[in-house]
């Protein structure tokens, strides 16, 4: 049995980058094609990819620019295979019209997006967490996303495997969201085990006559037809009927975005995840992701040591967000920090949700924040309160 | 080497019914294109089941549509990059692409020269009617030079890409060109690219007559066919033809054709050999 987390069964623990245990995560959720364009810091993925997806019949390519890799990550999985990329900053912005088109011929895929400091070329090296609201509004037009935000090398590797089953079920784009700290932090991980996936989107059965690609049953999710299988539909970036092929009649357009949502609105308690550190009696609720998260839990360990009761809401899930989970942790909460390196992200969400304005840090000069900054101001706050 | 299978080849068992009538102008080449593609599948006898047809955006576009496969309409530009992610994925599926002069070699032409210098087994149709039709009528990397668009009131000051010479010059293992009046000498060449192991590239001269044909005073449908080259001109239309709108030099057939390494098969054996060896 494993030694750091009996649930994970007989697993190999290992020293591995951010990036490495991305890549392995993949690995072990049945990703077989990977398309990528080097771009830092997120190179080592497709590194390492480029050296073990051949391995196990799998397909690395690397493609001429960002945009044809996602285009031909979708391709890839199109023809039934779990396919994913991955970049960063400059990179996520030119993947952003193929994803729209991935959300919204519903075809399953995961990006991930290691942040480094922006706008433009910004800061390659140096880590950021300004991409959370282009992770969720990147493409145009209106469509649902899911956008996870591990906060470990530990938790890199198991949210990879998690974005591939959320992709596979809900038939849709997954974007992993990690700071250049935890890609190239060095953490050891517990591999294999119980961890490794074995979900698969579902395919459509029965007879070609019956079948419509993007009818559903209550659950909101179609069945996907894979090439070959003798159902021959036609999948499009243009809206379409429940048939596949394009249509401009407005009752069928209104049934087919509202249908992307309901996907994901009916399924929340399969997608929502979060952490929640002694919330339940916090005068001081901090609100954090990713490297900004790990700072916030040496605070408030500090705190509570000087006998303050401050709390940590961690999204992990960060879109759709677990705003029903924010809402009761914050519920005795006098005052609210959120320290996250860019401008005001996730401060925007939170005072959204919780319908008040409220502290935070933020720092973008490419730097992490420190514990003790996090300490520093959550004391104030709570003496305070 | 020209085969009449024309008897025994009915366009409809190839079509999606459901989508007829088609939205192509009258007069438009790509109908003339699309059955000629249709015609070379049925005469390689390639399983619907197992073609997967890729297109982007634009007139040419919209063909995947109608034809009865597995069809993938994708972004614009884009056709062969989603193309070579589903080629590489599944190899036992036939990929074809159908693309236009503006979706191939404007938007899309970065895919395009590193497709041709990949050389993964692909077959690339690009339709050129020298316009952007379906928004309108703009001008396009193949618009001859002096011809009025939409965006070119003075008269196209750009000089136009040879899309045979740039996939040549790019690598591609197999490169030819058709114009839609020689319908069964078209499907002929689509049928040498088809069975090509490697990337093909198929141009298709194709005429858009509402928009581009209109703007520029050619005449009518035939009229322009006869226009595509002077080569192609029968003599007896010699008289009621002026000149060509296209450069004469523009030449037709298999104009390139090279034995290079497919690269899936190569990928794949490579891959085979490590899997063996010792890490």
């Amino acid at each position: 049995m494993n030694a750091i987390d009996p649930s994970l069964g007989k697993a190999a623990v290992k020293l591995v980058s951010g990036n490495h245990a991305c890549a392995l995560g993949a690995l072990a959720a049945g990703c077989r094609f990977f398309a990528g364009y080097p771009i830092t810091p997120s190179s080592e993925i497709a590194e390492r990819l480029s050296r073990q997806l051949p391995e196990v019949g799998g397909v690395f390519v690397q493609m001429e620019d960002e945009i044809a890799s996602m285009a031909a990550v979708i391709g890839a999985s199109m023809g039934g295979v779990k396919s994913m990329t991955a970049t960063s900053g400059p990179g996520f912005s030119l993947k952003q019209e193929n994803i729209g088109y991935a959300a919204g011929a519903e075809i399953p895929c995961v990006i991930v997006n290691v942040m480094r400091g922006g706008p433009s070329t910004g800061m390659p090296t140096r880590p950021s967490q300004a991409d959370l609201m282009q992770a969720r509004w990147g493409s145009h037009g209106d469509y649902p996303m899911i956008a996870l935000t591990p906060a470990s090398v530990g938790e890199i590797y198991s949210e990879t495997i998690r974005a591939f089953d959320l992709a596979e079920r809900f038939r849709t784009p997954v974007v992993l969201l990690y700071d250049q700290v935890i890609a190239q932090l060095s953490e050891t991980v517990a591999l294999g085990g119980a961890g490794r996936s074995s979900a698969t989107r579902t395919w459509a059965s029965g007879s070609r006559e019956a079948y419509q690609p993007y009818a559903t049953g209550s659950d909101a999710i179609p069945a996907m037809a894979r090439p070959g299988d003798g159902y021959r539909v036609h999948t499009t970036g243009l809206t379409h009927s429940e048939s596949g092929f394009p249509t401009q009649q407005p009752e069928a357009a209104t049934r087919n975005l509202e249908r992307l949502f309901t996907k994901l609105d009916k399924h929340r308690d399969e997608i929502d995840s979060f952490e929640a550190l002694q919330c339940d009696d916090a005068d001081v609720l901090i609100v954090a992701i990713g490297i900004s998260a790990r700072a916030a839990t040496r605070a408030v360990e500090q705190c509570r040591k000087q006998g303050l009761r401050v709390g940590l809401f961690r999204p992990i899930t960060f879109w759709p967000f677990p705003e029903k989970q924010l809402r009761a942790a914050a519920a005795k909460a006098k005052a609210v920090l959120v320290p996250e390196m860019n401008t005001g992200q996730l401060q925007f969400v939170v005072e959204r949700v919780l319908g008040k304005p409220v502290d935070a840090i933020h720092l973008f000069n490419g730097e992490a924040i420190a514990p003790a900054d996090i300490a520093a101001r959550a004391t104030a706050l709570a003496k305070g309160a | 080497m020209y085969i009449d299978t024309a008897a025994e080849f009915d366009v409809r068992d190839y079509l999606r019914k459901e989508m007829m009538p088609h939205f192509l102008c009258p007069g438009c080449g790509h109908g003339i294109a699309l059955r000629a593609l249709l015609w070379a599948l049925h005469d390689l006898k390639i399983d619907k089941d197992k073609l997967a047809v890729v297109s982007g955006i634009g007139c040419a576009g919209r063909l995947s549509a109608y034809i009865d496969a597995n069809t993938f309409h994708v972004t614009h530009g884009r056709p062969l990059a989603y193309a070579t992610g589903l080629a590489l994925a599944r190899p036992d599926l036939h990929v074809v692409v159908i693309t236009g002069d503006g979706d191939c070699l404007a938007i899309g032409g970065n895919h395009l020269i590193h497709a041709c210098r990949r050389n993964l087994k692909l077959t690339c149709l690009m339709l050129n009617n020298e316009v952007y039709g379906m928004t309108g009528g703009q001008v396009s990397p193949t618009t001859s030079e002096s011809m009025l668009t939409t965006t070119t009131p003075l008269g196209n000051q750009e000089p136009h890409f040879d899309a045979c010479a740039l996939a040549t010059a790019a690598g591609a293992g197999f490169v030819g060109r058709e114009v839609t009046h020689h319908v069964p000498k078209l499907k002929e060449l689509i049928k040498e690219g088809l069975e090509h192991p490697g990337f093909a590239f198929v141009e298709v001269l194709s005429d858009c007559t509402e928009i581009f044909g209109r703007k520029n005073d050619l005449g009518s449908s035939p009229e322009m066919v006869m226009r595509q080259t002077s080569a192609i001109r029968p003599s007896a239309y010699a008289d009621t033809v002026d000149t060509p709108f296209r450069s004469n030099t523009l030449r037709t057939g298999v104009l390139a054709k090279t034995d290079r390494p497919e690269y899936g098969a190569s990928y794949r054996k490579a891959a085979a050999a490590r899997t063996g060896a010792p890490r």
